[in-house]
């Protein structure tokens, strides 16, 4: 089991490296920062004092390791347009940006479970059919678009709840969370929603699947046999195996969430950190951008380790299979 | 010793599919007593295994029990609601099925499969119902079972996992046992250790069971009665000696010759030709015309299920009567 | 010789009309699907023939009025004399006309990138299988690894080095989306490697090329289908959000993703048409296509245990 896991880390390292070194060659490409930091009536001089300070004069290789030295000690570079280290712009906003992902998979989570069960269990019924069909729609429907449109329905017809922003914030051992005031809570449930619409229906197709997977299993009949009641077959049996591959999935899929809090936080002017990654790319802010990105990939990169991980455990026969390895 | 365990009453079973309706069960009847062994005799597709989930209430849809009347200590299964027939399952009848590999749920460790068991019919606290686990598992013949109640199916071999199912069964004191071809797939020492063991927890607790297989030296050396299934019907039935010394039907005899160590050296094997007919829309007659040595027009009516000997039925016109083997 | 390779190939893929009649009918035992299948039809019918159908030429700024700025839906315009039946968008365009041929840029970006990852990502799926061994894990590493990461911050990264336009974007997609096809292709190719008449082609010394391409790749094709169609309905899905993002298509060239951006910034005081019904043209057409590939889904599926 260790030796999995140390050899699951250098792996993830490994792919660490190589995003970095794609990242920066990339990044490099969008145009130079200096022209939009300086202004017109600069001097030649002044321009290329502007380039040194930035370190933009350096060949790109060793440009890239004096990044990777600043970054291993925390430091991505300063933001061309706030003048702040671009980490620190970055952390300010993951709060906002984690509590939209996590309340939105719970949200998939709660709903996409027991409909998904319910697909699963009756599939001929009328029930079974229409959650089926809006699981359909859950996935094919655009995610920015379904955000115009709760807007237009709940903020700009109705007016129950705010079109944009975050509102006030609760200070929780130092991490602001919206979810805590009823304020908060309205502004958090649009976007919130808006970001969990495919992945409950992800949710609902795997545990239609898995339903169906597990129902004809011999375990299920014997459990029946044993006269267990109908709810604990349910609740633990069949549960307990559709599980493995939905918190695998949902694990997975966490990073593809906050990739894409980038479009409802553009939609809901949510200040989190995907709104900041399109303003940067928009003002040509490189640091910024190389930033989120080296923050993203090393959260997707530990996201699939602590899955992989995970997964192992919760699935006893993973766990032996390795033992023996 | 009042009256039989179970008496089935001409039961019917059939499936209602697409392409028609499978009569899976046609008219059984038969019956078994305290401490008694019922051997359950039938090529795949007979409907041993039905007959089984029929007396149960474990056929799924689109199958159901059509016809007929299932007498457990005098009463009727048969339309018993499924609350009450739940509290019988796994109590008062319970069932070990084909394939060990498969009957337990491979992400519950062994100690919750077999706790809830007990715990789905009695109020236990957990320390008793563990220490009956326990108990349970040591009287099947698993070593240090107090260990191995922590451990998940996986970690057990075929023959281990069938003793576990056999203990779940037997958990409750059961006064029927219904073994779907418990020792098919395993090894054949295994299968004589077990077939042993669950003869000898059997006769010492009065259990009533009913071994269904295909395989016919299982039962010789195990059974009490035997009853013959083709296609859905018994075909014969009586005491096990009469029946393999004396088969009436010219199936049993074909299933007897079709024996191995039956067969003197340099004999060839009989074979009985044809195949099973399918149970979708039967033609009407003996079903075993087809492939009948004997058949001739007057096999084109079902004949009855008749007192040929006594105490020893069989279903055919052209019966082997006074020909022993 | 290579007669009866050809022939156990020919049995696998296609017994001419009976299959094919078969198919058909599974296929429409869903009305779903059937209902999605029109409207697919009708969609592309509309894509491909909006010059004809368009009341309006969006393109035209001279058929435009500036005076028909942002009409609700159902307004005459003064100087044309056509009717919005959608109303018009802040340069004066008629929605309905707009909606027409944004469908065609949407359709076109998502068609043609299908296509083109497609191929690229059928055939290094095919070399993976094919090959096996350090090729196979090679690719097939690269591959894990950027299906990890998130198409939408890919394709949103590339484009913003690549800059705006209707190549850029599909550029992106294809590279977003080859690494679907390679990881289909090369899980059935794996399979069909091993059956006889590859075995049998191989035994003929056909080359690897031929045995590839002609041999295992029709196998291949029931999963890839059922991948195309589904990442059609992504790829339009993704060409949207990012032309809503700004970093998609240009302004002339106006997709129904950027419709609806557009028609954003008027949502809030209640000019709801100028996104609405581009999103509900949006809608519709991922949905049907999604609907397809679901039922395409099912009935492939089957035949693929065999």
């Amino acid at each position: 089991m260790l030796v999995y896991i140390i050899r699951r880390i250098m792996q993830a390292a490994f792919v660490i490296v190589v995003m970095s070194v794609l990242v920066y060659v990339g990044i490099f490409l969008v145009g130079s920062p200096v022209d939009i930091l300086i202004n017109p009536e600069m001097s030649e001089a002044e321009m290329e004092a502007v380039t040194k300070a930035l370190g933009l004069d350096r060949p790109i290789w060793e440009q890239y390791f004096i990044f990777v030295g600043n970054a291993l000690q925390g430091d991505m570079g300063k933001s061309f347009v706030f003048g702040q280290s671009a980490i620190k712009l970055i952390v300010e906003r993951i709060p906002a940006t984690m509590e939209l992902a996590i309340i939105s998979i719970i949200i998939s989570l709660v709903i996409g479970i027991p409909l998904g069960m319910y697909a699963g269990l009756r599939p001929d019924s009328v029930g079974g059919r229409s959650i089926m069909a809006g699981s359909i729609l859950g996935f094919s429907l655009p995610n920015f678009w379904v955000g115009l449109m709760l807007i237009m329905f709940f903020a700009v017809m109705v007016g129950w709840l705010p079109a944009a922003g975050r509102g006030p914030t609760v200070d929780v051992l130092g991490i602001d969370v919206s979810f805590l005031s009823l304020e908060g809570l309205k502004h958090l449930i649009l976007p919130a929603i808006t970001l969990a619409l495919s992945k409950t229906a992800l949710v609902v197709r795997l545990a239609r699947a898995g339903v169906r997977e597990v129902l004809p299993m011999d375990y299920i009949k014997f459990a029946r046999a044993k006269g267990l009641p109908r709810r604990r077959v349910v609740s633990v049996h069949v549960l307990k195996n559709i599980m493995i591959p939905i918190v695998t999935v949902t694990g997975l899929e966490l990073g593809s969430v906050v990739a894409f809090a980038v479009v409802t936080e553009t939609v809901f002017a949510w200040p989190g950190m995907g709104k900041l990654l399109i303003d940067s790319i928009g003002n040509l802010d490189r640091p910024v951008v190389v930033a989120y990105l080296m923050q993203i990939v090393f959260l997707l990169v530990v996201l699939n380790l602590i899955v992989d991980v995970l997964y192992s455990i919760l699935d006893p026969r993973v766990r032996l299979q390795e033992q023996k390895a | 010793m009042s009256g039989p365990t179970l008496t089935v009453e001409n039961l019917s079973t059939a499936f209602f599919t697409k392409a028609g309706v499978v009569k899976a069960v046609d008219d059984v009847s038969f019956s078994v007593g305290r401490g008694e062994v019922l051997g359950l005799v039938g090529e795949s597709g007979s409907g041993k295994s039905v007959t089984g989930f029929s007396i149960l209430g474990l056929v799924d849809p689109p199958g159901r029990v059509t016809d007929g009347h299932i007498r457990f200590n005098g009463h009727d299964l048969v339309g018993l609601d499924e609350e009450a027939m739940r509290q019988l399952r796994g109590r008062r009848i319970s069932m070990v099925f084909q394939d060990p590999m498969m009957t337990l749920n491979p992400v519950l460790r062994v100690d919750t499969q077999m706790i809830e068991a007990i715990q789905a019919h009695e109020k236990v606290d957990d320390d008793t119902a563990r220490q009956r686990a326990r108990d349970a598992l040591a009287l099947v013949g698993i070593p240090s079972p107090e260990e191995r109640l922590k451990s998940y199916p996986h970690q057990f071999s075929g023959g281990m996992r069938q003793r576990v199912a056999i203990a779940i069964a037997m958990i409750n004191r059961p006064d029927l046992i219904i073994a779907d071809e418990p020792t098919t797939a395993l090894d054949v020492t295994i299968q004589g250790q077990i077939l042993y063991e669950v003869q000898k927890l059997c006769r010492e607790s009065g259990t009533a069971l009913i071994w269904i297989t295909h395989d016919l030296t299982v039962v010789a050396g195990l059974a009490d009665k035997i009853c013959v299934m083709y296609a859905g019907n018994v075909v014969e039935q009586g005491a096990i000696d009469d029946v393999l010394d004396k088969p009436l039907h010219p199936y049993t005899r074909g299933l007897i010759g079709s024996v191995p160590s039956r067969n003197r050296q340099n004999k060839r094997l009989y074979q009985i030709p044809g195949m099973t007919p399918s149970l979708l829309n039967v033609p009407e007659g003996c079903r075993f015309r087809s492939r009948c040595p004997r058949a001739d027009d007057s096999c084109a009516t079902m004949p009855p299920l008749g007192e040929l000997e006594p105490n020893h039925w069989a279903r055919c016109v052209h019966p082997h009567t006074g020909e022993p083997l | 010789m290579t007669d009866t390779a050809l022939q156990s190939q020919g049995a696998e893929t296609g017994q001419g009309g009976s299959l094919l009649r078969r198919f058909a009918a599974e296929f429409a035992e869903s009305k779903l699907a059937l209902v999605g299948l029109v409207g697919f039809a009708i969609i592309v019918f509309i894509a491909l023939f909006a010059p004809f159908v368009a009341p309006q030429d969006p393109y035209d700024l001279a058929s435009l009025d500036i005076f028909d700025v942002r009409l609700p839906p159902g307004s005459v315009g003064q100087e044309t004399g056509i009717t919005y039946w959608l109303g018009t968008d802040a340069q004066g365009r008629d929605m309905l006309s707009a909606i027409m041929y944004g469908l065609r840029v949407s359709l076109f970006v998502g068609a043609v990138s299908a296509v083109v990852s497609l191929i690229i990502g059928a055939a290094v799926g095919l070399t993976a299988a094919y090959f096996g061994g350090r090729v196979d894990s090679i690719i097939m590493r690269i591959v894990d690894i950027q299906l990890s990461f998130p198409a939408i911050l890919v394709a949103l990264i590339l484009l913003s080095i690549l800059g705006q336009g209707v190549d850029k974007v599909l550029i992106a997609l294809v590279i977003v989306q080859w690494a679907y096809y390679a990881r289909t292709a090369r899980g059935s190719a794996l399979v069909e490697r091993n059956r006889e008449y590859v075995e049998a082609a191989t035994c003929l010394g056909l080359g690897h090329g031929r045995i590839m391409f002609r041999h295992i790749m029709p196998n291949c094709m029931p999963p890839l289908i059922v991948i195309v169609t589904i990442q059609v309905a992504d790829a339009i899905a993704l060409e949207a959000t990012l032309s809503f993002l700004g970093v998609g298509v240009p302004v002339t060239e106006p997709s129904l993703g950027l419709l609806i951006s557009t028609g954003f910034d008027y949502l809030l005081s209640g000019k709801y048409w100028i996104s609405v019904f581009p999103g509900v043209a949006l809608a519709l057409a991922i949905v049907s296509i999604n609907l397809v590939g679901d039922q395409l889904r099912d009935v492939l599926n089957p035949r693929l245990k065999r």
